[in-house]
C-alpha cells in the first residue's frame, strides 16, 4: 500500500494542478498578510476561502484523479495486490498531496511572517487542521462517488452536487428549519445540525476561536459551552474523523464488490 | 465706627493667621491619630498627615479644613466602616491612601463621603478596596481629580461604585483612574457636571452611568473592558465627545447604551471592538457625528422608538454588522458616512458613491428574528442571501440608506488622550 501511496503522492505533487493550487494559496495568503498585517483578520478571511475552496478542489481532484488513472488502476488490479491497498493507497496519496499543498501555501507565509510568538497561533493551527480535515473528507467522498459511477459525466455531476449540498444547500435548509421552528428552543438542534455538516462544523470551530461567540448571544453561549470545552473539542474532532472514516469505509466496501 | 473697623481687620488678620496654622499628624507626633488632630484643628487649618499607617475609621471633617497626606499615608478602615466623611464646605482632601472599608449590605459605605457640602476638592488620593470609593450626596461646586480608585468587585450586588454622585450639581470629575467596581462613575440626579479625561476599566457593570441627569458633558474619557462602557438613561442634553469605548466584549456588552435620551450629541468618539458599539432604545433627536466604529459586532443597534436621529460623517470599518433596526418605521437620517462594506462606484469623482448604501443586511434581519441563525454567520449561503437581497431588496427596509456614502474613510485627529496613572 505504501508503494502505491508514494507513487500516487509523487505523481500528483509533480502535476501542474498541484503547483497551481499551492501557488494560489501562497499568493492569497501573502497578499492578505501584506495588505492587512493583522493575523486575526487574515485568519478570518482565509477561513472563508478555505471553507469553500478546500472541499471544492478536493472533490474535483478526487473525481478527476480516479477517472484519469483508471488504466493504471486496472493494471494494478491484475497484479497480486489487495484491492483495499490499491484504492487506499491512491486515496491517501491524493489527500496527502492536497493537504501538503494547503499546508505549504497557507503555512509558509504565516511562519515567515512570524505567527509562532503571536497570540493567534492557535487560531492559525485550527485553520490548518480544519483545512486538512476538509481535504481528507471531500477527497474520500469524491473517490467513493467516482468508484460507484462508471459514467464520468454522472460521477462528476454527483460529486459537484455533493459539494454544493454541503457548502450551500444544507445551510439553506438549516436556516429554513431554524426560522420555521423559531418558537422552540433550538440551541441543541443548532449544535446537532452543525455536527452533521463538516463545513459548518469547521466554520463554527474557527469562529469560536476568533471570539465571535460573543456575537451569538444565548446560542453562542450554549455552543461555546459545548464546543469550547475539551470534551466538545474531542467530540467535534471525532465527528470530523467519522466524516473521513465513513466514506473511506465506503471506498473499501465498493472496491471489494465491484466488478471491473 | 472706627473701632469696629479695626476690630474687623483684627478679626480678619486673626483668621488669616489661624488659616496658616498646620497641625501635623505622625505616629510619633503629639497627634498620633487623624481624628484627634481634626478635633483640635480650627476652621481653615491644614492637617498634615505624615507617612505611616493609621488604623482609623469614621473620621468626620465638619469644618473647612485641608487634610493633606505626605508620601501617601495609609488610612486603614480595617473593614469596620466608612473612613472619611466631609460635612462642611471648602474641604480639601489630598494625597491620602485609603483602604479597606468593608462590604455592607445595609448601608452604602464609602472611602470618602461628601455630604451636603459645597466647594470640596478631592485630589490625588489612592483608594483601595473601599466598597464605594468617593460618594458625593447633595453636594455642589466641587472637584474630584487625579484619584486612583481600585476595587476587587466580583458580583454586582455586593459591590459599590468607584465615584458615586447623587443629587449633585456643578461637579468636575477629571483625571481619575477607576477600576474593579460595579460602576466606574455613577450619576443620579446630577446636573451641569463635567466628566473628563478619566480612565474607567474592568468594572462589572458600566464604566460611566447616568440616571436622570441633565446638562452634563463627558469628554476625552476611555472606557475599556467594562460590562458595558457607558450607560446614559433618562437624561437630557448630555454631550459625549471624543471618548474611547473599547473591548467591551461579552454576550450582553456594549460600548454605549442609550435609553430614553433626548437632544444629545455624540461626536468624535471611537468605538473599537465592542460586541455592540451603540445600543439605542427610545432615544430621539440625537446627533451622531464624526465617530469611528471599527471592528464591532454591531456598530449601532437601534430598537423601536428612535426618531429624528442623524448619523453623519462617521467611519464604519470592518464591523460584522453595521446597523440593526428592529422596526420598519424609520425616519432617521444616514448621510455621508464611510462604510467599509460599501461596494458602489463613484463616476462623478466627487468622493461620494453614486448608489446608496443599505446598512441593514438580510441576514441581520434573519438574526433579529431567529438568533440561533447566527450559527450560519460567514457561511457561503448567507453571502449569497445577502447578495440577492442587495440586488433586489424585499425584506430589508428600503428607506434606511446612506444616499451619499463616502468612498474613502475620514481621517480624524484625536489629540487629547487621558494619561494612565498608576
Amino acid at each position: 500500500m505504501l508503494k502505491i501511496l508514494k507513487y500516487s503522492f509523487f505523481d500528483l505533487m509533480r502535476s501542474r494542478w498541484a503547483y497551481i493550487y499551492t501557488a494560489f494559496f501562497l499568493l492569497l495568503t501573502v497578499s492578505l498578510l501584506w495588505l492587512s498585517g493583522d493575523i486575526a483578520k487574515v485568519v478570518a478571511s482565509l477561513m472563508n476561502v478555505i471553507l469553500v475552496l478546500a472541499p471544492l478542489i478536493a472533490t474535483m481532484f478526487g473525481v478527476m484523479y480516479y477517472y484519469n488513472s483508471r488504466e493504471f488502476t486496472e493494471l494494478l488490479l491484475s497484479q497480486p495486490i489487495r484491492r483495499r491497498h490499491i484504492f487506499f493507497g491512491q486515496y491517501l496519496g491524493l489527500a496527502l498531496s492536497l493537504s501538503l499543498s494547503l499546508l505549504l501555501g497557507v503555512g509558509l507565509p504565516f511562519v515567515v511572517y512570524g505567527v509562532w510568538g503571536s497570540a493567534e497561533v492557535w487560531d492559525f493551527m485550527m485553520l490548518l487542521v480544519v483545512g486538512v480535515f476538509l481535504s481528507f473528507i471531500f477527497s474520500a467522498l469524491s473517490f467513493f462517488i467516482a468508484l460507484r459511477n462508471e459514467n464520468r459525466i454522472k460521477g462528476f455531476g454527483l460529486a459537484i452536487l455533493v459539494w454544493l449540498f454541503f457548502a450551500v444547500i444544507y445551510d439553506g435548509l438549516f436556516l429554513l428549519a431554524l426560522s420555521l421552528f423559531s418558537d422552540y428552543p433550538l440551541e441543541n438542534f443548532a449544535i446537532g445540525a452543525s455536527l452533521f455538516n463538516p463545513i459548518d462544523l469547521s466554520r463554527v470551530l474557527i469562529l469560536l476561536k476568533l471570539d465571535i461567540s460573543a456575537l451569538m448571544g444565548y446560542t453562542g453561549a450554549v455552543i461555546q459551552k459545548f464546543l469550547g470545552t475539551a470534551l466538545g473539542m474531542a467530540v467535534s474532532m471525532a465527528a470530523l474523523s467519522v466524516w473521513v472514516l465513513l466514506p473511506a469505509w465506503g471506498i473499501q466496501h465498493v472496491a471489494k464488490h465491484k466488478d471491473f | 465706627m472706627r473701632n469696629t473697623t479695626i476690630l474687623a481687620i483684627l478679626c480678619l488678620l486673626g483668621s488669616y493667621f489661624a488659616r496658616a496654622r498646620t497641625v501635623t499628624v505622625c505616629p510619633t507626633c503629639s497627634f498620633s491619630g487623624i481624628k484627634q488632630a481634626v478635633a483640635a484643628a480650627q476652621a481653615g487649618d491644614v492637617v498634615l498627615v505624615k507617612k505611616g499607617t493609621y488604623r482609623e475609621y469614621n473620621i468626620e471633617l465638619n469644618k473647612p479644613l485641608t487634610l493633606k497626606g505626605e508620601g501617601y499615608p495609609i488610612i486603614d478602615g480595617q473593614n469596620q466602616g466608612e473612613v472619611l466623611s466631609i460635612t462642611a464646605g471648602g474641604v480639601v482632601v489630598e494625597g491620602l491612601d485609603i483602604r479597606n472599608v468593608g462590604t455592607s449590605y445595609i448601608e452604602d459605605r464609602a472611602g470618602i463621603r461628601v455630604k451636603k457640602a459645597r466647594g470640596f476638592t478631592i485630589r490625588n488620593n489612592r483608594l483601595n478596596n473601599t466598597f464605594f470609593g468617593i460618594y458625593l450626596e447633595k453636594s455642589a461646586d466641587g472637584t474630584v481629580s487625579g484619584n486612583h480608585v481600585s476595587g476587587e468587585a466580583v458580583q454586582e450586588m455586593s459591590s459599590g461604585n468607584a465615584i458615586h454622585m447623587w443629587y449633585c450639581k456643578n461637579v468636575l470629575v477629571e483625571h481619575n483612574y477607576l477600576r474593579g467596581h460595579r460602576d466606574g462613575i455613577y450619576l443620579e440626579f446630577v446636573d451641569s457636571s463635567r466628566i473628563r479625561l478619566n480612565i474607567s476599566e474592568d468594572n462589572i457593570r458600566y464604566g460611566l452611568h447616568f440616571m436622570f441627569s441633565n446638562d452634563d458633558d463627558y469628554f476625552h474619557n476611555t472606557f475599556r473592558r467594562n460590562g458595558a462602557g457607558v450607560a446614559v438613561m433618562f437624561s437630557r442634553r448630555i454631550n459625549m465627545w471624543e471618548n474611547t469605548f473599547e473591548h467591551n466584549w461579552g454576550r450582553a456588552s456594549y460600548g454605549l447604551l442609550l435609553k430614553e435620551i433626548y437632544d444629545a450629541e455624540i461626536r468624535d468618539n471611537t468605538f473599537r471592538e465592542n460586541t455592540i458599539g451603540i445600543y439605542v432604545e427610545g432615544s430621539t433627536r440625537l446627533q451622531y457625528r464624526n465617530n469611528e466604529f471599527s471592528r464591532n459586532g454591531w456598530a449601532i443597534k437601534m430598537s423601536g422608538g428612535c426618531l429624528d436621529n442623524v448619523v453623519a460623517n462617521n467611519n464604519f470599518r470592518y464591523n460584522t454588522f453595521d446597523l440593526a433596526l428592529n422596526s420598519a418605521a424609520n425616519n432617521n437620517r444616514f448621510d455621508g458616512n464611510y462604510w467599509s462594506n460599501y461596494t458602489g462606484y463613484d463616476l462623478g469623482r466627487d468622493g461620494r458613491g453614486d448608489v446608496p448604501y443599505h446598512p441593514v443586511k438580510l441576514f441581520n434581519y434573519v438574526v433579529n428574528r431567529t438568533p440561533e441563525a447566527m450559527v450560519l454567520l460567514r457561511s457561503l449561503f448567507v453571502g449569497l442571501l445577502n447578495f440577492s437581497e442587495k440586488v433586489s431588496p424585499v425584506f430589508t427596509p428600503a428607506n434606511v440608506a446612506d444616499n451619499s456614502p463616502l468612498m474613502r474613510p475620514i481621517t480624524f485627529n484625536r489629540t487629547v488622550q487621558p494619561k494612565n496613572r498608576n
